[in-house]
């Protein structure tokens, strides 16, 4: 977990919060109003109690005007405390979806240097466990720290007005359960940060043991695995046990000071009412508050712990939303269209990281309809290349120009859009197989889809499935194969079928049949058009216009495959490698 | 929830003094307004102040018993709401392990942590806050009620009627918003989805420009989401004022005729407000468990999960079976017309398979992806039944084995190239259990992680993190081999386990399995031409059938698929020519 770093949170957080702000400030005023009538109704009760003494000594018409006003009380603070609800409820989650979606559209505009070093799962907990936390701690949190206070200062200023002595003994007593909190919870830290470790050492061994059950299984490790897991299982019992019993001692605690607190009033209270200056209602009163009133300070404790959490969560949510956008398209960006094909890189230089150099006065010259291939072993950095082409990331020097044209003066969806791009890892949404298809043209006919389905051959598996062209994809395409996904990002391109292509290893992971079909596919779509394709097979590559040797992220040599073969350099040994028996 | 209780068994006391002293502490915190009102009645009215100490000595004595009580309830809750969880975590696991590979398939390893995990964890939670608080609310309530008769049984009624309707008012609101609540776990979970998806995505996102869409979608999801939360909010909220109403409601009334009571002698002050005290403690101890419905809601639907995976048996078994006499004189491996498929009713997988495979053979199987290579080798070590057929393991049915024995004999290199966390060595021993360092040291040459193993300055100290993830997936894949390797099995079965290996590596390998596995059965999985081409017998599979059987000559004039084969993969005498040069 990140720390803020002090960044500020209240500032940010004010900003979404402003246009709510009338409804906030009702709801603090409802808070205020249902606590009060709150606190009054005991004192109207003792005023009852104190009108109905003994036998034939009861004030009824009094009793039943004071019971009149305590029923009004009572219905304005439940209302009160009802209206309070709603308002904070509507300005919390509005607060909340604002931020989300304000976080999700950075995220779409964010430039992909700061996507590829971000860890998936840490943005996903941004985004949502962390926003959620905002509305519990910091916003639901707000609301209970300030009923908390008004309370407590509430309370403590109707127990003067009764009886300052004995508000005095609820005032020194009290505390004391926040003391033994307190106490009890800084002694269990430890023993719950050793249960949460043996917890997930527990679910590591698990995890493994689970996940790997398959080859477990195949060693016949099961009696084994079982008598590691419950030695752990044991460690972890007892640790728990003891954090489980210690934590669970607050509530008896605070419990028991409570009560220490009512014995006392009772028997002070008792006294002074001997004495004549306190009332018998005055000390039922009285009894109520003293239960009451270890409450809110139980309650603000646990705020403050919520609202710190709330306030990093804040932080690591508003780096994402300040994080800056990618560069916009320059002002006059021209929209291509009518692309014929051409691409030059001129003296094109791209790091990573400014003191690594990667491409250093890379110069490529594409006529229309060449094919490109980029060769290499893996992580070479055939990927860079797919970045520069689609200005995923943009050169540090030189230009890359399409149709003539530099590309940095283009808008990037014109660009992007030229470039058909089947990428290694196959990615799918969620949705139908239609929608997957249709991703690039959401309006395409169903005859559409069908054509390209059948021009990537998947339309027969398709066929075959219960729902068709309907089938949803679920899981990132769980119940697919890998062929089968690929399949389907190969029709996904088949169906807009731009100028220019990219193909990254795309049929690394199909079996041989259904590669020759989709070598044919490819050849057809590739006809006339611009394509450059990365692949580990050579085969695919021989008949290349032009070839280009990557090394650990360098271009090392450029050229026809004959022409590299004569050169008897570093594609001359790859190429001789595969087939090495 | 209640089918999990066999596993408090052994904690049968524990759960029972846990409740029972819970119910102590409980009837200590019900005398106190009794003793209360018995101050305001004798000690105030009377002026006596030795009654109104002795009285408040009592009150003092209560709140001490009552916290021994409830420490003692604690304590109680503890150990047997963690026995609970421990056994039942225990048995749950030893289940998991009598599953075979088809219904771990079919409920997913994922799913399975996850039950083994959070959903013990929450129905232990929901054990303990059963024994600790859940009883505590409703005696409260009944006793409260009861010790209001004591003092006035007309008043009673009073709160003979607030009771249910605030049980019932609690009831409603949770009837109404739990489905809710239920529909905006979904929408947060479709929010997770989204962003997960727009993550790993981000390239083809952008490629087609689809990002205005994107959001659109999420806000819609975003939106959805508000509206359901505003929903649940507004009914939600009412609990507490509902309950605030009725409570007060109740003692304005208690207040109205106890008045008339004590005006006609049938009831003192002190018991009157020890009426109005009853009451407030029904109002908390309702709130509290409002509370907990919600915890008990979550720990009900998780015993429901857990006890899903209790009810799947394993649909193979090895029990009843002693063990078997392998036959030297049989074929190591024998397939007789096998078919299978993975569900029943379904397209088969395999379709009726007949091979031999004999002692010391090299046996490759290639054919296209999903064509049932993996599913053919994992017949063999029965990681699932054949649906018609026979497998003979050494002349036996495998299904006479029991799996200690038929398993012990095989080395499985699966395609997940999966490690464990510990040692190099303590992966090394999975297969035998007490294999010398010289055994894995030799296993390690042959599969060619020596030299890299080596490199390391703890050597087979070395310590791998889980899954491996400390080593690249190359060495992942040599170390999964020679685990296997350890202990020289009679049979080894390689499933497509060099894919990560560069080609020199995959050859050096080729080459010293070839040399050093005198008199093993090697089965080999591959798509590629060259890792099977001099195998003793290659078996071509097409969609689940063989294409062929011969070695890659006798192929290559015969089968067609075969050829083929070769052909997309440029794999040609005159290629390997080529490879002779460099």
């Amino acid at each position: 977990m990140a720390e803020p770093s002090g960044r500020p949170v209240f500032k940010p957080l004010l900003r979404y919060v402003r246009p709510h702000f009338r409804l906030l400030l009702l709801s603090l005023l409802l808070a205020s109003v249902s606590v009060a009538a709150m606190l009054y109704a005991p004192i109207l009760v003792g005023d009852a109690v104190d009108l109905i003494v003994t036998k034939d000594n009861v004030d009824l018409p009094g009793v039943g005007n004071v019971l009149i006003k305590l029923g009004v009380v009572v219905a304005v603070s439940a209302l009160a405390q009802w209206l309070m609800s709603l308002c904070t409820n509507r300005v919390t989650y509005y607060v909340v979806r604002d931020i989300r979606n304000d976080a999700f559209s950075n995220l779409q505009r964010l430039p992909l240097s700061y996507i590829d070093r971000t860890k998936q799962g840490d943005m996903i907990s941004r985004l949502v466990s962390d926003i959620e936390n905002i509305s519990d701690g910091l916003l639901m949190g707000f609301a209970q720290l300030f009923t908390g206070i008004v309370t407590i200062v509430g309370t403590l200023g109707f127990m003067i007005s009764i009886n300052f002595k004995i508000t005095l003994v609820v005032v020194f007593i009290t505390p004391l359960s926040m003391f033994a909190a307190r106490f009890i919870s800084r002694n269990t830290f430890k023993l719950f940060r050793r249960q949460t470790e043996a917890r997930g050492e527990l679910t590591a061994l698990v995890e493994e043991m689970v996940g790997g059950a398959e080859t477990l299984k195949a060693f016949s490790y099961e009696q084994e695995s079982e008598k590691r897991f419950e030695e752990q299982n044991q460690k972890l019992r007892s640790v728990w046990v003891r954090a489980v019993f210690f934590s669970s001692l607050t509530n008896p605690c605070t419990r028991f000071i409570n009560g220490l607190v009512y014995s006392f009033v009772g028997i002070i209270g008792a006294f002074t009412a001997i004495g004549g200056a306190f009332t018998v209602g005055q000390l039922s009163c009285f009894l109520t508050y003293a239960n009451q009133y270890t409450k809110p300070f139980n309650e603000i404790s646990g705020v403050i712990t919520e609202l710190q959490s709330a306030l990093a969560a804040a932080g690591r949510v508003f780096e994402v939303i300040d994080e800056p956008r990618e560069q916009p398209d320059v002002p006059a960006a021209v929209v291509l269209d009518k692309v014929s094909g051409a691409l030059t890189a001129e003296n094109v230089s791209f790091s990573y990281v400014p003191s690594v150099p990667l491409i250093e006065d890379f110069n490529l010259n594409v006529a229309p309809g060449q094919h490109i291939a980029i060769v290499g072993p893996t992580g070479c950095g055939k990927t860079t290349f797919i970045n520069l082409l689609m200005r995923f990331y943009d050169v540090t020097g030189g230009r890359i120009t399409v149709s003539g044209l530099p590309v940095r003066d283009c808008t990037r969806s014109s660009l992007r859009s030229s470039f058909g791009m089947v990428l290694q890892d196959t990615w799918l949404k969620t949705g139908t197989i239609r929608e997957n298809i249709s991703y690039a043209k959401p309006d395409a006919t169903l005859d559409e889809v069908i054509k390209a389905a059948k021009a990537a051959h998947c339309h027969s598996f398709i066929k075959r499935l219960p729902q068709g062209y309907d089938t949803p994809i679920s899981d990132e395409g769980g119940s697919l194969s890998q062929g089968q996904k690929q399949l389907l990002c190969i029709a996904r391109v088949m169906l807009s079928l731009p100028p220019m292509l990219i193909l990254d290893e795309a049929t690394s992971s199909i079996d041989t049949r259904t590669e020759i079909l989709i070598q044919r596919a490819f050849a057809e779509m590739m006809q006339g058009r611009t394509s450059f394709i990365i692949a580990h097979r050579l085969s695919t590559v021989r008949d290349a216009d032009c070839i280009l040797v990557m090394r650990s992220g360098h271009i090392v040599e450029q050229g026809t495959h004959a022409r590299l073969m004569e050169m008897k350099g570093f594609y001359f040994e790859l190429y001789n490698s595969q087939f090495e028996v | 929830m209640l089918k999990l209780f066999r596993y408090l068994k052994n904690y049968k006391l524990q759960s029972v003094l846990g409740p029972l002293f819970k119910l102590t502490e409980a009837c200590f915190e019900l005398i106190v307004p009794i003793v209360m009102a018995k101050i305001i009645d004798v000690g105030i009215a009377e002026g006596d102040s030795g009654y109104i100490i002795a009285m408040g000595g009592v009150l003092v004595l209560l709140g001490v018993l009552g916290l021994a009580a409830s420490l003692t309830a604690q304590f109680f809750a503890a150990r047997a709401s963690l026995g609970f969880g421990t056994e039942l975590r225990r048995e749950l696991f030893a289940h998991i392990n009598t599953l075979s590979h088809k219904e771990i398939d079919r409920l997913g390893a994922s799913t399975l942590v996850t039950r083994m995990t959070v959903d013990i964890n929450q129905a232990q939670t929901g054990v303990n806050m059963l024994l600790r608080l859940f009883l505590r609310s409703p005696f409260i309530v009944i006793g409260a009620v009861i010790m209001a008769f004591t003092i006035s049984a007309k008043l009673t009624l009073i709160f003979l009627i607030a009771s249910p309707l605030l049980a019932l008012m609690i009831f409603l609101v949770m009837k109404l918003t739990v489905p809710l609540f239920r529909r905006i776990q979904a929408k947060l979970d479709k929010t997770t989805l989204s962003v997960s998806e727009n993550l790993s995505g981000v390239r083809v996102i952008r490629a087609f420009s689809r990002q205005e869409d994107e959001e659109k979608q999420f806000r819609k999801n975003a939106d959805d989401l508000l509206s359901l939360q505003i929903k649940a909010g507004r009914i939600s909220a009412l609990t507490n004022p509902c309950t605030y109403v009725i409570v007060y409601a109740a003692i304005i009334v208690i207040i109205w005729f106890g008045g008339v009571n004590v005006n006609i002698g049938g009831l003192t002050q002190g018991e009157l407000i020890a009426l109005i005290s009853y009451m407030n403690q029904i109002l908390l101890a309702l709130l509290a468990v409002a509370l907990l419905v919600t915890s008990m809601t979550r720990a009900q639907a998780s015993s429901h999960r857990i006890n899903e995976v209790f009810e799947v048996t394993s649909s193979v078994t090895d029990e009843g079976n002693s063990a078997v006499t392998p036959d030297s004189q049989a074929p190591a491996v024998a397939f007789d017309n096998v078919s299978f498929s993975y569900h029943d009713n379904e397209e088969y997988a395999l379709k009726n398979i007949t091979f031999t495979a004999a002692r010391g053979e090299t046996v490759g199987i290639i054919g296209g992806t999903g064509c049932g290579k993996t599913t053919l080798v994992s017949l063999i070590p029965r990681f699932y039944d054949v649906s018609s057929g026979e497998v003979r393991v050494s002349g036996a049915n495998v299904r006479k084995y029991p799996f200690r024995q038929l398993r012990g004999g095989i080395g499985f290199v699966p395609q997940k190239a999966e490690l464990f966390r510990g040692t190099v060595r303590e992966n090394l021993r999975y297969r035998k259990r007490d294999a010398s360092d010289a055994e894995i040291t030799e296993a390690l040459d042959i599969a060619q992680a020596l030299s890299f193993v080596k490199e390391k300055p703890e050597g087979l100290d070395y310590k791998l993190n889980g899954g491996g993830k400390n080593l690249s997936g190359g060495q992942r894949q040599r170390l999964t081999i020679a685990r296997a390797l350890v202990g020289r099995p009679d049979i080894l079965i390689l499933d497509d386990s060099a894919s990560a290996l560069d080609l020199a590596t995959d050859a050096a390998l080729r080459r010293a399995l070839a040399a050093r596995t005198e008199g093993m059965t090697v089965f080999i999985v591959s798509q590629r031409v060259s890792s099977i081409r001099h195998a003793d017998k290659i078996i071509v599979l097409d969609d689940g059938a063989v294409a062929g059987i011969g070695t890659h000559e006798q192929l290559l004039a015969s089968c067609g698929l075969y050829n083929e084969i070769c052909l997309s993969q440029q794999y040609s005498d005159s290629g390997k020519g080529a490879g002779a040069n460099g």
